[in-house]
């Protein structure tokens, strides 16, 4: 592929940002009710000067998980997207969370039609020490890689990286993958139930550049081409536990705590155990661990989790012409099949 | 000043109580405990019955702070002896039975000291908790943990209710829901001086008088909120983690969503510590001012 071509790509009329998925996760709740707050104003305006609004649709994910400030009621709803339980039967005693993970493919969907949102970024925190994380599905998402890239740039000073999870469309299980595009926004380190005014600040701004970009892609910019250092992630690892009670027996070493995105080598300390032995890294590859010690992850059996860094080429791209838009409308997906 | 000349004389100091997951989801208590249950070599002394405990265990299973009610909120003497069993609370009927089990206080059965371990997400260091100002006892242990350790412990005097002989600890920063090894090593060798003081005190050892810093607790400040109740700022990033640092007037208190800066408005120089507890946004606490004060207590020793 050559760098130098632009790769013309579907405009984004339809953006949705969403906040509370996880009830907990406060720098999310607190500044998707900021920017209703502002939009409700500027609507106001716009309809006194007759402007025609700008398409952010602004969804606190889980009202009922942030009431109770826990990260779900009965079930994750970060994890209530796969096709399967989308489309699946619906029982009366269905789970809250998958109860409204259909509302929500209502509203922002339905996933993998034509009607769904162009856009869906969703705001989400972690204890670990991650700085600015995009979490995304796929490593050749020009739209996603090319907003990372914009956002490095204007925020240089943040810790960013992008992750990947390399999850088939079939499988992919997360309110992202709702929209043609999609990804998680996650900022750290916050404890769960606080808002970090750091964080926060972070996130608001974040998400200012994200929708500058789109405004200027719609408007035919052309953004040029250049690399992204991607992280896609290889394997989780639990924490050593009782046989019995299943209770955790170590904790993260001091050495490896917050030190996510520095690179662990075989034989690198990972756990210390409560009687004072360490516990190493057997992996025989060098790897990057993310998600040291994030709190959701106890429950889901994960420590940590390891990846491998490579350099992903991004072309340059901007958005279609008219003429270009007619045969692309039902190949929403097709820059994912170069 | 005559008092302080003359030593103090206290009963031996033979049973010991370590409640942990008082808080379910503040992990290092919870796990300390859980340790000592399965093998409680470390907390052994001569002539020291130590018992661990963990006084919330439903709250500790779903890993959250409380089930119905705040545990710590709950041993007031109207709860203690509330009638209807099985309808009260889940936290008022642990209440009633920790005191049976550990109290109450002045009764031959009591235990002579707790230690009530909890993790906070405010950037405190390690906190030792004292009920009163008088309590040469734990002023004392508070003063040789310090001596032992030499590095930066800070006491804060508060006016719960005082059921035990008590003396909380607080470590933090540390995230609900999360053990860090360094906050879970802090917690442990705190306990472990603590019980070495006290199996000294208890070998005849005369403890002469000190004087202790501690930060009095002034007041509560909440988050600035609309008129719906909703909380419309944050911590200011110049006040974030700067738990017993100087708090003037004029100084930059909270930062609103959108920006703005508010100052703190008070008439002196406080020292403000909880700042952005978790568990504190639903009691309307954004952080505690406290003020510096030197506490004596006179030269203690068993009697």
């Amino acid at each position: 592929m050559e760098v130098d071509q632009v790769v013309p790509l579907p405009r984004l009329p339809r953006v949705a940002v969403c906040g509370g998925t996880h009830g907990n996760e406060l720098s999310g709740v607190y500044l998707v009710r900021e920017l209703l707050k502002l939009q409700r104003e500027v609507m106001k305006k716009e309809q006194e000067e007759d402007l025609k609004p700008a398409s952010v649709l602004l969804v606190l994910s889980n009202p009922r998980a942030m009431q109770q400030c826990r990260r779900y009621v009965d079930t994750d709803l970060n994890r209530c997207f796969t096709h399967a339980t989308l489309n699946g039967p619906l029982s009366d005693m269905a789970p809250y969370e998958i109860i409204r993970s259909r509302e929500l493919n209502a509203l922002l969907g339905p996933k993998g039609s034509p009607a769904a949102v162009d856009l869906v970024c969703d705001l989400h925190n972690t204890t670990a020490n991650m700085g600015l994380c995009f979490i995304a599905y796929s490593d050749c998402d020009w739209i996603c890689l090319h907003i990372f890239r914009h956002l490095q740039r204007e925020m240089p000073d943040t810790p960013m990286r992008f992750l990947h999870f390399d999850v088939s469309n079939k499988e992919s299980y997360s309110l992202d993958s709702v929209g043609k595009h999609g990804f998680a926004m996650e900022i750290g380190p916050q404890p769960h139930g606080v808002v970090r005014s750091n964080i926060y600040t972070a996130m608001k701004v974040g998400v200012q550049h994200m929708l500058d970009w789109v405004r200027l892609f719609n408007s035919g910019n052309v953004f040029e081409g250049g690399f992204v250092d991607v992280f896609t992630m290889v394997k989780h690892i639990d924490y050593p536990r009782d046989s019995e009670t299943r209770n955790i027996t170590a904790a993260i070493h001091p050495c490896l705590q917050d030190r996510d995105f520095c690179l662990l080598h075989p034989e690198d300390p990972l756990f210390q155990t409560f009687s004072g032995e360490t516990v190493r890294y057997k992996g025989t590859e060098p790897l990057y661990p993310f998600f040291i010690n994030e709190c959701a992850y106890y429950e889901k059996g994960i420590a940590l989790s390891l990846a491998r860094k490579r350099r992903v080429t991004i072309p340059a791209i901007r958005v279609q012409t008219e003429q270009e838009q007619q045969p692309n409308e039902q190949g929403f997906a097709s820059e994912e099949e170069e | 000043m005559s008092s302080y000349n003359n030593t103090a004389r206290f009963s031996e100091a033979r049973r010991v109580a370590i409640f942990g997951g008082t808080h379910g989801n503040e992990m290092s208590g919870v796990t300390l405990v859980n340790l000592w249950t399965k093998n409680g070599a470390e907390i052994q002394r001569k002539a020291v019955e130590a018992v661990p405990f963990i006084t919330n265990p439903k709250a500790v299973e779903k890993c959250t702070r409380y089930v119905d009610t705040d545990l710590n909120r709950a041993f007031t003497p109207e709860n203690l002896s509330a009638p209807g069993g099985n309808n009260l609370p889940y936290e008022v009927l642990r209440a009633q039975e920790i005191n049976r089990i550990f109290g109450p206080k002045g009764s031959p059965e009591a235990y002579d000291v707790i230690f009530d371990l909890h993790n906070t997400t405010s950037n405190m260091g390690c906190t030792l908790i004292l009920e009163s100002s008088k309590d040469y006892f734990n002023l004392q242990m508070m003063n040789y943990i310090k001596v032992v350790l030499v590095e930066n412990l800070f006491y804060l005097q508060m006016n719960h209710l005082i059921v035990f002989f008590y003396a909380g600890l607080e470590v933090g920063p540390q995230p609900q829901g999360v053990l860090r090894s360094n906050i879970f090593e802090a917690m442990r060798v705190i306990l472990k001086h603590a019980l070495d003081f006290i199996e000294l005190f208890n070998e005849g050892v005369e403890f002469p008088p000190c004087t202790v810093e501690v930060f009095r607790v002034l007041e509560r400040i909440d988050y600035p909120r609309d008129a719906n109740g909703n909380i419309i700022a944050m911590v200011h990033p110049n006040l974030q983690d700067c738990d017993w640092e100087p708090l003037n007037p004029g100084d930059p208190m909270f930062q609103t969503f959108d920006g703005k800066t508010i100052h703190y408005q008070g008439s002196g120089t406080v020292y403000p510590t909880f700042i952005n507890e978790a568990a504190y946004y639903e009691k309307q606490q954004a952080f505690i001012t406290t003020r510096r004060e030197t506490l004596v207590a006179s030269a203690i020793k068993k009697a």
